[in-house]
């Protein structure tokens, strides 16, 4: 087992674990102020489309988010199922990164359309 | 005088079995006695370890009903209701050699994996250095390694220590309380390789912080917050890049 990795990998956690509690609550309290003037599609992406400061915002949350749950689960996987060594780390990360993939795509689909 | 109903674990390495002995029971008895009245009055062959009887020594802790303790310190009545038996059994998360007795070598060889050993920084080869280091007593460095001096090394943590139950390579509360001690000393020179040591999945960073360990120190001991104290110290080594 590689300490090092382990090591960075717990920063990692910690580090995604603070900024996901800001930004969980930049995107509550959004949710909150954007649906006073009723929701629609049109309304959102009059928000997203084109604006860089939020692409940032939700591009760098659905990273963190990929990333701090990817690497929750492996902690759990290895504690309850023995799945421990470099070969699982890093497809723990490939799965954190494919995640984070996701959600940024979606982010993209919202700045670009 | 009425008797006590013991259940005590027979064994060794290849498994066991709880047998149930009657002892006298007396307003006033430790669990060491009732386990060496069966050894001497009962079973002869019945292995079980203890040194000093007082608390000091360490060597005799065991699992009584349930928990890991100090036999010597742990008087009947405090564990067991009038008429409740008592169950014995050897130290979990270690080796058994026969019946009462575990093999403490895993324990202390992780004590060594963790730097457990102080490295004197003016004499890297171990020699006593010429001057003597002036430590304040009060300085904030010097009140945390105290807080953590006083482990005899029961082993009364790492049998109480989920994470050890989960994975045998975890380093365990005591060399991590060993560890945060000579990380506080300002006359050790090997903090670097102490904090890698105690670093990643086998080290610090494994705690869940459910702080049994500090919960059944029966020193009273913190060991809890000394590995937070590695993994708070671990954090900010590793995000200014002190660590490799």
């Amino acid at each position: 087992m590689n300490a090092r990795a382990g090591r960075h990998m717990w920063v990692a956690q910690r580090v995604t674990a603070m900024f996901l509690g800001v930004a969980v609550l930049v995107h509550l309290v959004t949710i909150m102020v954007a649906v006073r003037g009723g929701l629609s599609a049109a309304e959102i992406l009059g928000r997203t489309h084109g604006a860089t400061a939020w692409f940032a915002f939700y591009a760098a949350f659905a990273l963190a988010a990929g990333l701090h749950g990817a690497i929750g689960l492996r902690n759990i996987a290895m504690e309850w199922l023995g799945w421990r060594g470099r070969g699982f780390d890093m497809a723990w990360l490939g799965i954190g990164v494919v995640t984070a993939l996701f959600g940024i795509r979606a982010a993209w689909g919202l700045y670009a359309s | 005088m009425g008797t006590l109903k013991v259940r005590v674990w027979r064994g060794d390495a290849a498994g066991g079995e709880f047998r149930e002995y009657a002892v006298p029971a007396r307003e006033n008895q430790t669990v060491l006695d009732v386990v060496t009245q069966i050894q001497r009055e009962q079973e002869p062959d019945l292995a079980y370890r203890f040194a000093c009887r007082v608390g000091m020594c360490g060597s005799c802790a065991m699992e009584v009903n349930g928990r890991a303790r100090w036999t010597c310190r742990t008087h009947v009545k405090r564990v067991a209701a009038p008429g409740e038996a008592l169950d014995i059994k050897p130290l979990a998360n270690l080796p058994v050699i026969r019946d009462l007795a575990t093999d403490m070598a895993p324990f202390f060889d992780k004590w060594a994996r963790a730097g457990g050993t102080f490295q004197p920084k003016d004499a890297p080869d171990g020699a006593v250095p010429a001057e003597f280091s002036v430590v304040p007593p009060e300085s904030k460095q010097r009140r945390e390694a105290d807080a953590g001096i006083e482990c005899i090394g029961c082993g009364v943590c790492y049998a109480s220590c989920d994470i050890v139950a989960w994975n045998p390579d975890y380093l365990g509360p005591a060399a991590m309380n060993r560890a945060w001690t000579l990380v506080n000393d300002v006359r050790d020179g090997a903090r670097r390789e102490r904090l890698e040591a105690v670093s990643g999945d086998a080290g610090c960073h494994s705690c869940h912080s459910t702080q049994s360990c500090t919960e059944r120190c029966p020193k009273n001991l913190d060991p809890s917050s000394a590995i937070a104290g590695l993994k708070r110290t671990l954090f900010w080594d590793s995000l200014w890049g002190r660590l490799r």
